[in-house]
């Protein structure tokens, strides 16, 4: 449902730093343009990106009307076991998803 | 009343309304010290990589990266990023730890003018660390929907 684009490795060693790129579709309306009617168009953002390592949280932004359209975040993670990473982003007009990729640890 | 001071007033006229609604240096100041509090902000230690010239404000990459080993006993809290010109000043605020292994953030942002980019790092022992960027918006972050 969601288009959600995610990129990082499959495996990796115990202890390394590995990259996570994670990216979705989203207007990232800010509420200050107007509309083609004239009117200004709500703000419909997401405002919370975050991600667990089996469950526990390692990493969190907030973002604001700055961030661009289809909001993409990259961060780094040490692999500390197998399991799985799970992305939340949440925001404006109830918008909730939640994506989940499995690493494996070595 | 003569042309000259005409212009000059009408152009205050035109041009009040809209300063208000912007974030300005002062905005990006006070929205520093709302993070910051009365804690001292040093220069160093943090990188803030983005173009200088930008020909598309709409989608700007933007990446922080902090000196530090990341470990739990010394590692970054938070990334913070502002900005002077567009409407708000606040960016995004991350908060890593020493999960992270490195205090890097990337992401693209909007950016309505030319303008000064600030980032700003929190370490785990309470101290501030920034970096600025100055940049050139060519085309700014569209004001419209389009049509």
């Amino acid at each position: 449902m969601a288009n959600v684009l995610i990129n990082a490795p499959k495996t990796a060693k115990r202890g390394e730093v590995i990259e996570i790129k994670a990216l979705i579709l989203h207007p990232m309306e800010t509420g200050f343009r107007p509309g083609t009617n004239g009117s200004i168009i709500a703000r419909n953002i997401i405002e919370r990106f975050t991600a667990t390592w089996n469950g526990d949280e390692i990493f969190r932004i907030d973002l604001s009307p700055a961030i661009a359209a289809n909001p993409f975040v990259s961060f780094f993670a040490v692999a500390t076991d197998s399991g799985t990473v799970g992305l939340r982003w949440s925001g404006d007009e109830g918008f909730q998803v939640e994506e989940s990729i499995a690493i494996t640890v070595e | 009343m003569d042309r000259r001071r005409f212009l000059a007033g009408t152009a205050t006229i035109t041009l009040l309304p809209f300063a208000s609604a912007w974030a300005t240096p002062e905005s990006m100041a006070a929205a520093i010290r709302r993070i910051v509090g009365a804690a001292a902000v040093r220069r160093g230690r943090v990188t803030l990589d983005l173009p200088p010239l930008i020909e598309n404000g709409n989608t700007v990459p933007l990446v922080v990266s902090v000196e530090s080993p990341m470990t739990a006993a010394d590692h970054i809290k938070a990334i913070h990023v502002f900005n002077e010109k567009n409407p708000q000043p606040n960016v995004f605020s991350a908060r890593l730890g020493p999960r992270n292994g490195r205090a890097v953030v990337g992401t693209r942002i909007k950016l309505g003018d030319s303008q000064t980019i600030v980032a700003i790092a929190e370490t785990s022992s309470g101290e501030f660390w920034s970096a600025g960027a100055d940049v050139i918006v060519t085309l700014a972050a569209c004001l419209e929907e389009a049509s």
